[in-house]
């Protein structure tokens, strides 16, 4: 067996309501299409498993909303997991669940399956902003969902923050952080709010910050919550020390996953493939498809330095020296690049390690376009 | 050809007023075309002259018209272009007619156009027919109408044909004027021969088509002729007449006719419009009045958006001059844009077109710098240069004095508006002369603009502030002393050499104002700030900053799905793609054309 562990991913796309934010792939869930999910996963994770032959070492389900499945499926699908792959030890086993949507023997059972990670979707701490939001969830329901995880023994924990809502400030947001610390997880995700086209938010005319205004509380909640002793490790990203998510680092260290479920996408052998967002296709036995034609080494070493440039490690000239030539000449490239950047974008940007600064992640897109000039 | 029998005239119209559908009707009374043949408007045959609604370049047609005295006529119509940018143009297809048929509004009465134009074929001596057109309006009043023309130009009109040429009502009336009304040609078929080249065009398989009315003399295939302006000497392979849809080849062009030549000549520029045909071996003692080579007035840099299409554009160029002996261009290199062409015009519109045609014929992504005028400037070392690109304006310390083209202009427009025009023309710091009415709500406004005001956005501005109604027209004065300077934009502490113009010092503030606040809404930000400056000679007077960035989109790579992130960053290169470089500011190519139009 190749002990080379794998990340895996599983997309549970049910979710009892949409979100006016969100175009994640979700539908309503029936039972019926609960089972029949439940028995096209369980087959795939068999023959995935027995097809890749590999252990995995962090397991991932997310969704839609996971948690919408109930304990027992779930724990009868991370059984598949572990029987169609293995489990090696100690590995992260994260679901995602809605506060409010699950009472307190939920936490038992899901313990009980093996789960020992758990992300909660708390977005925040003001009531208003969770009805803009359309969630279905009150502060106080996150607040009892951590009593219940903690009193279950789940010792990892995730909450889930957005920034830039409409009508937001530092001063709505410094609330949210104190009360996502107030909670004492491991581990917190702070995402900007981003309007995706085709959803209710792109239709509606929302009181959004600005540009500099979302860019303020971007930074503030990075100083917040690193204050609070949670240290930011990604542009999303903050945990305790040793408590980063493993699972996600597997995305931006480009190590191989693989994602199981309609919309889900997987990295694995160099390949980027993914199952198209299409429940009934998936069900009757729809197969993966390549995303984009396979990549030129120059596309994937750009991408390496990408996605590791994600990281508030950065990249250094070590980890471009393990691809050869070309990687190490790309660090070279970037590095000088970054010199005839903003000082502010970096937290580093020495001979051996270019990494952004928050100021940086900010920025990132027209950084990289800059850093990647030739 | 008995010469008693020809009618050379042309028609004289404001835009809209019916030029075309006229002389669409008049090809169908002699049945030039058969009908399924006649596509409308068959005289304008450029895409643009037909969208525009003008006549570019001049056209003509020889037609056979039966009378009612039974007799058999040649009508030769040549068109004319109908903008004052090409007023030698007109001037010259005038100079070939005996005539000219005055259409005019019966709703609108007569524009500036109309009467410039009018004013040009009475003092080429031709025999004014004037038309009463759109009869059928509701609106048309065309008993004031004829009046207008009575007041304004002087000749008799009250029994003027009242026609519409739409409807295809009274045009007979129209030929019947023609034929009793205009002269026959005069003209000495056993004189030296004397023809004046009205027109020409390339044609790729027998060389340059030159259009001429003969004055003088017989000219056959097989002549050597001579251009007596230019010098060149050609041989002649064919001449003939000007059909409807095709050249029609004759043994010979006589005194009083009208028709084309062909004899392998390489470009129209060596058959320049208002020359005058002679043979080589019996040549005319001296030549027709009224040649002028022709000058550019309106010069900007030409840039191909994509620096790699400039062979492409040299080529595009070259090709639009073989018809076009009026567009000048030459190399030039800027520093923002790269390679391109400074380009001379005869005007705004003539620029416009050209510009046009280069993007829409030859499918070019254009960059086009601020028009200039030439200005004359006098050093303090007593020499006197002329000036058409900003960056060669000298330092101001060594510029004794400047001298900028002044226009006579006119504009036509109900009264209502007087207002409004006269507040434009003081804006655009124009002297006013006198003001007269045409009729009781109608004035002919009489100002001498700078022509450096009218070339940027003039004729828009009057649109808009009449709306619409108002026509305008103007011809060069001369040159004035004038207190010019050179207003530069830096980025970034950069000049940025494409965006520098020449204009008066009162107008400097403003405009610097305008330019910064504009290029500060074009250009993004950017990762570092981005300070834009005006300066006129060293001296900031105006100053704007693009802040820098400080966020972009930032995509979730949610399950590890990290498409969109990519595509953020694929959507960034192209962007940047897409953008000049300059230093290390990136300039997107719309903020070079947006400061062109500064009033929107």
């Amino acid at each position: 067996m190749n002990r080379h562990p794998l990340g895996l991913y599983l997309h549970v796309p049910f979710c009892a309501g949409k979100c006016p934010y969100c175009d994640f792939y979700s539908l309503p869930p029936t039972p019926e299409l609960m089972d029949r999910y439940q028995k096209r996963m369980e087959e795939l994770l068999l023959l995935w498993g027995r097809r890749l032959g590999r252990a995995v070492s962090t397991v991932y389900f997310g969704g839609g909303t996971p948690s919408l499945l109930g304990a027992e499926r779930l724990s009868r699908l991370l059984e598949a997991v572990a029987k169609g792959f293995g489990l090696l030890p100690g590995a992260e086993i994260t679901c995602e669940v809605n506060p409010g949507s699950v009472d307190r023997r939920f936490w038992g059972e899901l313990w009980a399956g093996g789960f020992n990670r758990i992300s909660l979707g708390m977005q925040s701490a003001l009531p208003e902003e969770l009805q803009l939001l359309g969630r279905r969830h009150t502060p106080e329901d996150t607040a009892r969902a951590v009593e219940w995880a903690r009193a279950a023994s789940f010792g990892n924990l995730s909450l889930d923050l957005m920034l830039a809502l409409p009508g937001s400030s530092p001063e709505t947001l410094g609330r949210s952080i104190a009360f996502a610390a107030g909670l004492e997880p491991e581990h917190i995700s702070a995402y900007l709010l981003k309007i995706e086209p085709g959803t209710p938010f792109a239709r509606r005319s929302l009181a959004l910050p600005d540009e500099d205004r979302a860019a303020e509380q971007y930074l503030f909640a990075v100083a917040e919550l690193e204050g609070r002793g949670y240290p930011q490790y990604e542009i999303s990203n903050f945990a305790r020390l040793g408590r980063e998510s493993r699972h996600n680092l597997f995305y931006w260290l480009r190590e191989d996953y693989l994602g199981l479920g309609p919309g889900a996408h997987s990295f694995y052998g160099g390949r980027r493939f993914f199952w198209p967002r299409d429940l009934e296709g998936f069900l009757r036995g729809g197969g993966p498809q390549p995303e984009g034609e396979p990549l030129s080494s120059k596309e994937a070493l750009e991408e390496f330095a990408m996605l590791r440039l994600r990281l508030c490690q950065g990249l250094t000239l070590e980890d471009c020296r393990k691809l050869g030539p070309e990687g190490e000449s790309l660090f070279r490239r970037l590095s000088a690049n970054a010199r005839r950047c903003p000082g502010s974008c970096f937290r580093e940007n020495s001979f051996r390690r270019v990494a952004l600064s928050p100021e940086g992640f900010l920025v990132s897109n027209a950084l990289l376009a800059r850093l990647l000039d030739e | 050809m008995d010469k008693s029998k020809i009618r050379n005239f042309c028609i004289v119209a404001h835009i809209d007023h019916g030029k075309s559908t006229l002389a669409d009707r008049i090809l169908e009374q002699t049945k030039a075309v058969p009908l399924r043949e006649m596509e409308n408007q068959l005289l304008d045959n450029m895409d643009l002259e037909r969208e525009r609604g003008i006549t570019i370049k001049a056209h003509a047609v020889t037609l056979v018209y039966t009378a009612k005295d039974g007799q058999d006529y040649v009508f030769n119509l040549i068109d004319t272009p109908g903008h004052v940018d090409f007023n030698y143009e007109v001037s010259r297809s005038l100079a070939a007619c005996e005539g000219a048929v005055l259409v005019v509004d019966a709703s609108q009465g007569i524009e500036a156009q109309t009467l410039a134009n009018t004013y040009l074929a009475v003092d080429a001596g031709l025999e004014i027919v004037p038309v009463v057109n759109k009869i059928d309006l509701i609106s048309a009043d065309p008993d004031r109408a004829c009046h207008e023309i009575e007041d304004v130009i002087g000749i008799p009109a009250m029994d003027a044909p009242r026609i519409s040429a739409k409807n295809g009502i009274n045009i007979d009336e129209v030929m019947e004027r023609i034929v009793s009304d205009i002269p026959a040609p005069e003209g000495d078929e056993s004189a030296p021969l004397k023809a004046l080249i009205f027109d020409s065009y390339y044609d790729s398989y027998r060389g340059v088509i030159v259009y001429v009315r003969v004055m003088d003399g017989v000219l056959c295939p097989g002549d050597v002729i001579r251009m007596m302006a230019t010098g060149g000497e050609f041989q002649v392979v064919e001449c003939g007449f000007l059909r409807a849809t095709s050249l029609e080849p004759a043994d010979a062009l006589c005194a009083g006719e009208v028709g084309y030549i062909a004899a392998s000549i390489k470009e129209v520029r060596q058959a320049r419009v208002g020359d005058t045909v002679t043979l080589a071996d019996r040549p005319a003692g001296e030549a027709l009045p009224g040649y002028r080579a022709v000058q550019p007035m309106v010069f900007c840099g030409i840039y191909p958006a994509d620096g790699a299409h400039y062979t492409d554009l040299r080529e595009a160029l070259e090709k639009l001059q073989l018809n076009d002996a009026s567009l000048t261009f030459e190399p030039e290199t800027s520093v923002a844009l790269g390679f391109g062409f400074r380009c001379g015009f005869l005007g705004l519109l003539h620029m416009e077109i050209i510009q046009e045609r280069l993007e829409r014929e030859y499918n070019l992504d254009l960059i086009t710098t601020a028009p200039s005028v030439v200005y004359k400037i006098r050093k303090t070392n007593g020499e006197e240069i002329s000036i058409d690109n900003p960056t060669n304006y000298p330092d101001p310390s060594i510029i004794q004095s400047a001298e900028e083209p002044i226009t006579n202009s006119h504009i036509y427009s109900p009264s209502e508006y007087v207002g409004n025009i006269m507040e434009l023309c003081q804006e655009r710091r124009g002297t006013f002369i006198d003001m007269k009415y045409i009729d009781t709500d109608r004035v002919d406004i009489h100002y001498e603009l700078p022509l450096n005001e009218i070339i940027y956005d003039f004729f828009d501005a009057l649109k808009s502030r009449t709306r619409g109604y108002a026509s305008f027209d103007y011809e060069l004065l001369g040159y004035r002393p004038s207190q010019l300077v050179k207003l530069d934009i830096l980025l970034n502490g950069e000049t940025v050499d494409a965006l520098s113009f020449i204009l008066h010092a009162e107008k400097a503030y403003p405009r610097a104002r305008k330019m910064t606040e504009k290029l500060k809404d074009k250009i993004p930000r950017q990762l570092f700030e981005v300070p834009i400056q005006a300066c006129i000679g060293g001296k900031i007077i105006a100053r704007e900053t693009v802040k820098a960035l400080r966020k972009d989109v930032l995509a979730k790579c949610y399950g590890g799905d990290i498409t969109r992130k990519k595509k953020l960053l694929e959507k960034q290169k192209e962007g940047k793609k897409r953008m000049r470089q300059l230093g290390t500011v990136e300039v997107p190519q719309e903020a070079f054309m947006a400061v062109l139009k500064l009033d929107e």
